[in-house]
């Protein structure tokens, strides 16, 4: 069915089959590859984007129900002036080792620091839990998280 | 597969009218696993997430209704007070999975281990069911999960929401698990205190074909209340025994069974500690006064 959605800020259409999910659309068919396909059964975390503004697995969203919807991916977190800084911080600290779960992390961090400006230890490892790092570097991760909310507080400022 | 998408609980009622064979869904957290993995693919969905008719949840008459497509991280927002509802919303999944899990998918997948459902066994919930034309119906909860995955609903209808009458009380939400997060219930537990009833209520997830209440355990613990003039005087001491008596009695209600997730045994044994601490914590709740004393609306 053809269904029409914002993605980033820009309305797109896409013809997507029976039982495509969202991650599906976003990666094969409109060329936004940045979402990764991890598990595609809502455990891993690594294809999360925003819908209408909330943090969902966009592998458990049908295609269809982002029609006439807000779909915002990790690739409108970098603009014109460089990397966001979640993604900054990401790389400072060293927690990108193998990268396939980074989009998601970036994606689901974000969202935290958008809610919370000043997370502590317990918040983030709860905002985190539906993201899974397979090559374990998850105490790097949380010093980028830790990283990027000061770095967020500081421009807030 | 096609997709059917009302804008309104009407037209969905006409559309599943139309189309019995359509599978409602709202988040996907179920349905979505199944298709991707390609263990299923239904001949028609229905997208039941945007009725704004299901969305909605009320305090009216001393009743709480829940709409069937209150998400939990809605629930944990917009009702904290509701003790043990929270606590089970906030062991669901993960923040992506909460943002779209709802009640109504626990209770139209009746998964043994759905988190909600010892909640709302806990509160005497009743289901209520909507049909084209206008017609509803109420079932209490065990007359609507009556197996694994198997619900009383017939191929017409919606889950419109749970409703019970809200008790004045503390209570809890428990749950055995390997980790904290992303993880299915190898056991789980509610208890609920009811004051104005002088009830002691146990539901228990995980461990049978349904989720399953343990009527000797409840009433065992209130009579050992009433016997030690506790429900009066929360700080009336209960006999020596009374928590391991009632543990032991929960564990004897559950009807586990061996599979991937852990052993009938190590369940069992489970129940028996989540009741133990369920009771404990409430007796404690009582003590600490009208804030330990359940939700309000």
């Amino acid at each position: 069915m053809l269904i029409r959605l914002k993605v980033n800020g820009e309305w797109l259409t896409a013809d997507a089959g029976p039982g495509a999910s969202l991650l599906y659309v976003l990666r094969e068919q409109l060329g936004m590859p940045g979402t990764k396909n991890g598990c595609e059964q809502g455990e891993c975390g690594s294809c999360s984007v925003w819908l209408d503004g909330e943090l969902v697995c966009s592998c458990l969203v049908l295609a269809a129900q982002a029609h006439e919807r807000e779909v915002r991916t990790v690739e409108a977190l970098a603009g014109p002036d460089g990397l966001h800084p979640v993604q900054e911080a990401f790389l400072e600290a060293g927690a990108v080792q193998c990268g396939f779960c980074t989009p998601g992390l970036v994606v689901a961090t974000a969202d935290l620091l958008g809610r919370n400006p000043s997370p502590d230890e317990a918040e983030v490892r709860e905002a985190l839990s539906g993201n899974l790092c397979r090559c374990t570097g998850y105490v790097k991760i949380l010093d980028a998280v830790r990283l990027a909310a000061e770095r967020l507080r500081g421009r807030t400022a | 597969m096609d997709i059917l998408l009302p804008r309104t609980l009407d037209e969905a009622l006409g559309l599943k009218s139309d189309h019995p064979e359509a599978v409602p869904f709202a988040g996907g957290t179920d349905l979505m696993v199944e298709l991707n993995l390609g263990r299923r693919l239904p001949p028609m969905a229905l997208d039941i997430h945007r009725l704004p008719e299901l969305r909605q949840w009320h305090c009216r008459d001393g009743e709480l209704f829940l709409g069937a497509g209150m998400t939990y991280s809605r629930i944990i927002r917009e009702l904290p007070g509701f003790t043990a509802l929270a606590q089970a919303s906030r062991s669901v999944g993960s923040p992506q999975i909460r943002n779209r899990g709802t009640i109504g998918g626990n209770l139209g997948t009746a998964s043994p281990a759905g988190d909600a459902l010892p909640v709302l066994a806990a509160c005497d919930a009743e289901v209520v069911l909507a049909r084209d034309g206008g017609g509803t119906r109420a079932l209490p909860w065990h007359r609507f999960l009556i197996g694994p995955k198997k619900t009383a609903i017939e191929p017409d209808e919606l889950i419109l929401g749970a409703r019970w009458r809200i008790a004045r009380g503390p209570g809890s939400f428990s749950k055995v698990g390997r980790r904290n997060a992303m993880v299915i219930a190898i056991a789980s537990l509610c208890l609920v205190l009811d004051e104005d009833r002088h009830a002691v209520r146990v539901a228990l997830g995980s461990v049978g074909p349904t989720v399953l209440r343990a009527p000797e355990a409840e009433s065992f613990a209130a009579g050992a209340l009433a016997e030690a003039g506790a429900w009066d005087d929360p700080a009336a001491p209960l006999s020596p025994g009374v928590l391991e008596a009632f543990g032991e009695r929960v564990a004897a209600s559950a009807k586990p069974i061996d599979d991937i997730r852990g052993t009938a045994a190590y369940r069992r044994h489970a129940c028996e500690v989540l009741a133990r601490r369920a009771l404990r914590w409430a007796l404690e709740d009582r003590l600490s006064g009208p804030a330990g004393r359940g939700a309000r609306c």
